[in-house]
């Protein structure tokens, strides 16, 4: 079953409020092996001229949205089988950097539903606006690939 | 690295990633918040026919922010995008490339990959970086 396109296009999501902590900055940077100070050391942050930790590139990719309770309830209430997904693509447009401390809000639309290669593949794409207070701080992108492997048979 | 030493065509230094172990997984889950069964629980990849557990794809969008972070200040990048091509296995050891792609209007569009040992290219990126 496909998506119904303008079903999730209209869909409304709950924007989601996120708070960056440094603990959780500081065991991402040790998850991805970072290891430059400036990731876990606030005073080498500052001494770059940060205000506190900065949160890295891929961070605002999904990290700071997995964290509620059904993370993935989007893809299901447009009907998506979240066991014959992949994750396809992730960009992120950045305004201006994040910082432990700060604190955001997601929201979240789906801005494009397409099919590719004889309708075998299916991309649902998620946009999301990072906000602090009024600022678009990010913008990031998420495309969802649902296999649809009974389609080329 | 001198950004202003970035010229199209250029190669940047490669970043060899250690191998990726069930550990390095477990801790991504807790640091990025997915904790999909398909990344840290074998039982549960059993059950659905898969041989062993995957890295995340994020993980490894993660390992090209990280070889960015360390070639210029983060506030350079404008952009940064990521499309996912091949799974990536456990104790895999991938290598993060870069080559500038263009240098325009201040600008440098630097084109991405993760590879493998065996040369799959796992992950396909674009990066935007502010030269002025």
């Amino acid at each position: 079953m496909y998506v119904d396109r303008d079903m999730a296009l209209a869909l409304a999501l709950e924007p989601i409020p996120v708070e960056v902590e440094r603990g959780r900055l500081r065991l991402y940077a040790k998850a991805i092996g970072e290891t430059n100070p400036v990731y876990t050391d606030v005073a080498a942050a500052r001494a770059q001229g940060y205000p506190d930790l900065p949160a890295p590139p891929s961070f605002l990719g999904n990290a700071v949205e997995l964290d509620i309770p059904e993370p993935l309830s989007w893809m299901s209430a447009v009907g998506i089988d979240i066991t014959s997904t992949l994750h396809g693509e992730q960009s992120m447009v950045y305004h201006k950097m994040v910082f432990a401390g700060d604190s955001l809000l997601l929201a979240r639309r789906i801005v494009d539903v397409y099919v590719k290669k004889a309708g075998t593949l299916e991309f649902v794409v998620k946009r999301t606006d990072v906000l602090r207070g009024n600022d678009l701080v990010a913008e990031a992108y998420c495309s969802i690939a649902v296999l649809h492997p009974e389609a080329g048979k | 690295m001198n950004l202003l030493d970035l010229k199209a065509g250029a190669e940047l230094p490669p970043l060899a990633i250690g191998p990726i172990t069930r550990r390095s997984l477990a801790l991504f889950a807790g640091a990025s918040g997915d904790h999909q069964p398909v990344h840290i629980d074998l039982d549960a990849a059993h059950a659905r026919g898969r041989p062993d557990v995957i890295a995340h794809g994020m993980l490894s969008m993660a390992y090209l922010g990280r070889y960015l972070d360390n070639l210029f200040p983060q506030e350079r990048l404008k952009s940064f995008s990521a499309r996912f091509a091949a799974v990536t296995p456990v104790l895999a050891e991938p290598v993060c490339r870069g080559r500038v792609e263009t240098v325009e209007n201040g600008e440098a569009i630097l084109d991405l990959t993760v590879a493998l040992g065996d040369g799959t290219v796992t992950v396909r990126g674009r990066a935007v970086v502010d030269l002025s």
